[in-house]
């Protein structure tokens, strides 16, 4: 059912909530940007629906609440090992569609690829998602390409309208109760979303690894830095590293952690003896992209990008993902004529 | 409930078999279902985890064959005596021993890469009349790296054993040069009712596989065995990961139709 309430109503909809739930928005954090002098918009607890950023792409997604950048695992004590405890409160999590698209892609890797993730299972069994409109499509976004530019497996969608208040549509039952009894106006909500972006993407039908012998990797050689950005910022990157943490240095307490890792970043592949695959940045490129629209499908199903355009948004070096993948038409042509 | 894959439980350390200065067999405490061929993660807090194939299967135990390489290895070298090793897993498919069963079968193993087939060679050393004729090629850098002694001297009982070294004084009584070199003594049934098995660093497998089908062997009547680095074991931290294929939960064994693909 959807509803249109003004920024009070929701106020104290969200205060019954929090009693229950933290609830998780893209939200500012000042000097925080990528540039010395601009904020930075990201995943953070909020309190009421100002702090809400409705206008601005998140720079970092949603994932951090569900894979943590560094996640305790268990701590070690003197021969005994003691599982980490997980959040005291559920949380109900602001998305757009192209995130909520990306959820899927997170589940199929931590519950479907090989046993199911007992750490993600436990975030992601307490969590409600509520869906952001999208009215406009930002800067480098190609979702429409994707097909992720439109979502209705959410519990609630969200819409900020120009007066500041907003149009919401239900599907939890005890939600919509909620909303019924503060006496808001009623009406049919469909949330927002884009049906064009200005940037297009295509990935070509015949694509298969065989392109990975194309020249075009090369370019990226020298161009990208592997500082791993891409990888950080984008929904659907999962890989991370162990690392145990001592307390002191002779002390006997301390934990295993996962943390974030990048197959674009040195010593993704290392093994002991010096052994190290995909040694050139232009290799890893190839890796990442293929991953994201070749052999992610081939696993699954579908694609793993979900047309955030965030690791363009990121990229020190103005590399352009959506600019590599279409420009593997061209690359496979060229791999066929050298065959 | 889901079960929380990355707790690993204590297991004892019954014996310790040195093979060189640099590679002990550490025989440790477990009960369960493993294949050899299959891995375990092995750790030590502070240190970290190191992924390490079962070189052998007993009742109430399974054999790690480590060689000290780098942080977590030390340090299991350093204190071992007396003491347990954290485990999880197994993990990854192992070898399937229908594969190889009523046939000829030729190994070939470098260096460490013996010790993931290990209990392949045992269970047909134990098991002759399960198997046709079988080759083992055994090779190591020198003498001094040579990987279960005993055993190789006990196997060639029943099958032909050709240990190598690729470089050696003039004293020693096992072959000098590279496995491919001895690949042509191999003694050769009906070709299309052999199989083989290669393990072991990334060129020797490549030339060892080349060798093979240069004699005649059929692609999908070989396997190999890859090593990648790996954080999980579980097909979620994608260190393994070569195109499609998560290596820990698809492999590490691969047959070499598939195999032959997973280069990158
Ligand atoms: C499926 C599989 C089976 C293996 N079986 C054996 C075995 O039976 N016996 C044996 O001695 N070694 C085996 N290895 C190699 C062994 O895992 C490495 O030598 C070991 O991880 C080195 O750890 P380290 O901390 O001592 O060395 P470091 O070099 O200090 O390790 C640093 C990090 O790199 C990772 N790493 C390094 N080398 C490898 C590697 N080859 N594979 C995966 N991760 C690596 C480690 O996890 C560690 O986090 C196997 C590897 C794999 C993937
Ligand atoms: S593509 Fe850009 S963001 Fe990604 S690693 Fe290279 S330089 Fe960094
Ligand atoms: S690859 Fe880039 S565009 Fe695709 S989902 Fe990841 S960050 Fe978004
Ligand atoms: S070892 Fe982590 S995905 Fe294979």
């Amino acid at each position: 059912m959807g509803f249109h309430v003004n920024n009070t109503v929701l106020n104290t909809i969200f205060k019954t909530w929090q009693t229950e739930y933290n609830i998780y928005a893209p939200r500012k954090y000042p000097g925080g940007g990528r540039f010395s002098d601009t904020d930075c918009i990201r995943y953070g607890k909020i309190n009421t629906a100002e702090e809400i950023i409705f206008d601005k792409k998140s720079e970092y997604s949603f994932k951090e609440f569900l894979t943590p950048v560094s996640q305790t695992l268990f701590f070690f004590t003197e021969g005994e090992t003691k599982e980490a405890d997980t959040l005291q409160k559920k949380a109900i999590i602001f998305l757009r569609s192209c995130d909520l698209h990306a959820l899927k892609r997170l589940d199929d890797m931590y519950l479907h690829n090989g046993p199911a993730d007992y750490y993600y299972h436990r975030l992601r069994k307490s969590i409600k998602i509520v869906l952001m409109g999208c009215d406009h499509s930002f800067e480098n976004c190609f979702c429409v390409s994707m097909g992720t530019n439109q979502s209705s497996n959410y519990d609630m969608s969200i819409d900020r309208q120009a007066d500041g208040t907003y149009l919401i549509d239900c599907k939890d039952a005890d939600w919509e109760e909620q909303f019924a009894t503060t006496g808001c106006a009623q009406q049919k909500v469909t949330p927002a979303y884009v049906t064009k972006n200005s940037i297009t993407v295509t990935v070509p039908e015949n694509l298969t690894a065989e392109v990975a012998n194309s020249s075009m990797w090369d370019d990226y050689d020298s161009r990208c830095i592997n500082c791993g950005r891409c990888n950080f910022v984008c929904p659907t990157c999962t890989c991370f590293t162990m690392q145990d943490l001592f307390y002191s240095e002779n002390g006997k307490a301390g934990e295993r952690r996962r943390v974030w890792a990048s197959c674009m970043v040195d010593g993704f592949t290392d093994v002991a003896g010096g052994g190290c695959y995909r040694q050139k940045n232009g290799q890893r490129m190839r890796f990442k992209v293929l991953h994201k629209v070749l052999d992610y499908k081939q696993r699954n199903g579908y694609h793993m990008c979900v047309g955030c355009g965030r690791c363009d948004d990121i990229c020190p070096e103005y590399i352009s993902f959506s600019n590599c993948v279409n420009r593997l038409q061209d690359a496979v042509m060229e791999v066929k004529q050298n065959d | 409930m889901i079960k929380n894959d990355y707790m690993p439980f204590s297991s004892k350390i019954l014996e310790v078999i040195q093979h060189t200065d640099i590679e002990y067999t550490f025989r440790m405490e477990y009960q369960g279902d493993v294949k050899p061929g299959q891995f375990f993660e092995v750790s030590i807090p502070k240190y970290g985890e190191a992924p390490i194939s079962v070189s052998g299967v007993g009742k109430n135990h399974i054999d790690l064959t480590i060689r000290r390489v780098g942080k977590v290895t030390n340090e299991i070298f350093e204190r071992y005596v007396g003491n347990s090793l954290l485990l999880r897993g197994p993990y990854g498919n192992g070898f399937n021993l229908s594969d190889y069963m009523g046939k000829d079968l030729i190994i070939m193993a470098g260096g460490t890469g013996l010790s993931p087939v290990r209990g392949v060679i045992d269970y047909f050393f134990h098991h002759p009349e399960q198997r046709g004729h079988m080759t083992l090629i055994s090779g190591f850098k020198t003498p001094n790296d040579i990987l279960f002694r005993n055993d190789l001297k006990q196997w060639s009982a029943n099958m032909d054993v050709i240990l190598t070294v690729d470089c050696a004084e003039d004293d020693t009584a096992c072959h000098v040069g590279l496995v491919t070199q001895y690949i042509p003594q191999i003694k050769m049934g009906n070709v299309t009712n052999t199989v083989a098995i290669v393990v072991g660093p990334p060129a020797m497998m490549h030339f060892s596989v080349q060798g093979l089908l240069g004699i005649g062997l059929l692609e999908e009547n070989i396997w190999i065995s890859q090593e990648r680095k790996m954080c999980c074991g579980l097909g979620k931290c994608g260190h393994c990961k070569v195109g499609d294929t998560y290596i820990c939960l698809d492999g590490p064994v691969f047959n070499y139709t598939k195999g032959k693909f997973l280069v990158d």
